[in-house]
């Protein structure tokens, strides 16, 4: 059991590298976090950032030559990172789920729903055959696929995207999982959809203490389901904080010129109400990773000081920005 | 926009159905019949000079279909389209259609699959002024690429180098810069953010703002996002299952949307300031377009629907000069 307040994933400067001929490139660069159960902690960065690697790291399905340099990860307490790969195996799933952006290549088309259903749940759970259908007929219905009696029998292609989707995530689901690593869940899906899904992915947290961690380049999505965000950029946490902070009064300017880009719906709508904030420039490649802050070039309010050395995450507010700006105090 | 406007792009009553039946030979033995997917169905549309005028709906819609129906890429099944008073779907001689043609471009969704790999930039920028002949030798056609480089954005020397060298907001800068080679004044954009990251979402449509006020154009934006639309649209169109469901301008979509469908779409829509507002998912899902619903082909998702909705389809009716609606419950007075 974990002593209360305990998070129930801790991440401590991990650090995945990809050995290439050219050197060795640096996709995620000592990043630290923790989820306690219950809480849905949004990931939100452009492509490149780093943050399905990260999600990938945490489970261990980093593809090689990608592998994890430093840092530790802990679930419930125990260091699952350097975990031989056989042990691994029966932790995911068991405790941790994973959803990922492409329902239909996450299920096999050759088995019904049910089958994969049922498979997984007996590979996870002791349980007989007519028990694991059963719980399977639950979960079907939990993630509100209707008539799931019918449903079971019928095989990936005789869903749409959506009910697909739900079935991904019923699979997730399957031997109740401590965790869920949620990469993109409503990304292929149309928005009248995705609201379905992520109201189905908080009252997973909130009824069964689930922890989510929810990657995403959405930041609509973040701030409808996240209780906390942290904000990548460059393999980098820029900012962390509780979801509503980093929204309404973001400190890091990173963080800042992302919000100003997204286009909103505002009262008095129309092209008439002008420009968008844009960041100048685009984000560094790998291999070409500015020296001290990696925002420096793009940044408004660079100094001396963000040339030379690279920050740590600051505490300001109720925030952590890894900015000099919020250095001295 | 000013009503005075002249009319540019006239979409009378168009449609377009594609023949998804099983192979010939399948059909002989099995029995079974041809089938029709009617992919966009009695739509009608004006757009004029100097105006962006959205379509929007969620996939499957027929957004896209429309927008290939305008360039030419796909014939009409039924209906017309007018450019400039010329009937670009037959009636008119090739020549004037062709003339007609050039004076619209189109720019797609992905970056990555639009550009020729093989080519280098300037090849690819150059080539519709070559194809049209709007330059008298390689020293003008050289000038004008540079020029039009510089013009999105980017820097002539950009020109040597090939589409692999630049990132996916630079490659759309190209693919705007390849469009407005041939002096287009008509833009017809399917998507052209969808495939880019949010803060260089940001750089193309405050390019393409720019570059409509210096240049005149006009543009018809395809999209599924509702808040990117509301950042550059003038008119904004709604469709579901082919059809087009209502039109309005942009501030009073925003402000007062009519259909129920287009209710449900602004509710959908992820609410960024987090005002706390119950956002209200959607109910079910978009039926499937080879067996659409009798009647108003929402009317299964529909809060509002009764009887008449199952049964008659809805015709678009007027709402003041500037709006239309194609909904029963609101021409009745019921919402």
């Amino acid at each position: 059991m974990l002593p209360a307040g305990a998070p129930l994933l801790e991440v401590r400067g991990l650090r995945v590298e990809f050995p290439t001929r050219r050197g060795t490139l640096v996709a995620v660069d000592g990043i630290s976090f923790a989820i306690a159960p219950g809480e849905v902690l949004g990931v939100v960065g452009e492509s490149g950032a780093g943050k399905s690697l990260t999600g990938m790291a945490v489970i261990g399905l980093l593809e090689p030559p990608g592998r994890i340099a430093a840092g530790e990860v802990r679930l419930e307490g125990e260091r699952i990172d350097n975990l031989p790969y056989e042990r691994l195996r029966r932790i995911r799933g068991r405790r941790i789920g994973a959803i990922f952006q492409d329902p239909l290549t996450s299920l096999n088309p050759l088995y019904t729903v049910g089958e994969q259903l049922i498979e997984t749940i007996r590979t996870h759970l002791e349980m007989g055959a007519a028990e694991a259908r059963e719980r399977a007929l639950g979960l079907l219905r939990d993630v509100g696929i209707p008539a799931p009696e019918s449903r079971i029998d019928h095989y990936p292609h005789q869903f749409s995207g959506g009910m697909r989707q739900r079935v991904v995530i019923a699979l997730a689901l399957c031997a109740q999982p401590k965790l869920v690593i949620a990469d993109e869940p409503t990304t292929a899906l149309d928005v009248s959809i995705q609201a379905q899904i992520i109201q189905l992915l908080k009252r997973l947290a909130r009824e069964h203490g689930t922890a989510v961690m929810l990657i995403t380049h959405d930041m609509g999505v973040i701030a409808e389901t996240a209780d906390r965000v942290a904000v990548m950029y460059a393999g980098r946490i820029a900012e962390i904080g509780p979801v509503r902070e980093v929204i309404h009064a973001p400190r890091h300017p990173y963080t800042v010129g992302l919000m100003g880009s997204i286009p909103k719906i505002s009262a008095g709508a129309g092209k008439r109400h002008g420009r968008l904030t844009q960041i100048e420039g685009s984000m560094p490649r790998l291999t070409a990773i500015p020296a001290g802050c990696a925002f420096h070039p793009r940044c408004p309010k660079r100094f001396a000081r963000c040339l030379a050395a690279r920050p740590e995450p600051i505490p300001t507010g109720a925030n952590l920005a890894a900015c000099w700006l919020y250095a001295d105090a | 926009m000013p009503e005075a406007a002249a009319l540019v792009l006239r979409l009378t009553e168009i449609g377009r159905d594609f023949d998804v039946s099983r192979p010939w030979l399948n059909r002989v033995i099995e029995g079974a019949p041809r089938q029709l997917l009617r992919a966009v169905d009695d739509v009608s549309l004006e757009v004029r000079r100097g105006e962006t005028l959205a379509l929007v709906g969620e996939s499957g819609c027929g957004k896209s279909t429309v927008a290939r129906l305008i360039v030419g890429l796909y014939a009409p099944s039924r209906g017309r389209v007018e450019f400039d008073g010329v009937e670009l779907s037959g009636g008119a001689g090739a020549h004037e259609v062709a003339r007609m043609r050039r004076r619209m471009q189109m720019i797609f969704q992905d970056p990555y699959a639009s550009l020729n790999p093989r080519w280098r930039v300037r090849d690819i920028v150059a080539e519709p002024i070559r194809v049209l002949g709007l330059a008298r030798d390689q020293q003008e056609i050289a000038a004008r690429v540079a020029e039009l480089l510089r013009q999105v954005g980017l820097a002539p020397e950009d020109g040597d180098k090939y589409p692999h060298e630049f990132s996916g907001g630079q490659r759309q800068r190209i693919s705007i810069a390849r469009a407005l080679s041939g002096n287009p004044e008509f833009l017809v954009c399917d998507e052209p953010t969808s495939a880019l990251d949010v803060s260089v979402q940001a750089q193309i449509l405050n390019l393409m703002t720019e570059l409509q006020q210096r240049l005149g154009l006009t543009y018809l934006f395809i999209s599924h996002n509702l808040a990117v639309v509301s950042h550059i649209a003038d008119r904004i169109g709604v469709m579901y299952l082919g059809r087009l469901v209502e039109v309005a301008l942009a501030e009073d979509l925003f402000a007062r949307p009519r259909h129920p469908y287009t209710r449900m779409l602004l509710d959908a829509v992820p609410d960024l300031e987090m005002s706390g507002k119950a956002r209200t998912p959607v109910a079910g899902e978009v039926p499937n377009p080879l067996d659409p619903p009798a009647g108003c082909a929402f009317h299964p998702r529909c809060p509002h629907a009764n009887e008449r909705c199952t049964r008659e389809r809805p015709q678009a009716i007027a709402l003041g000069a500037t709006a239309t609606v194609a909904c029963h419950a609101v021409e009745e007075g019921r919402i």
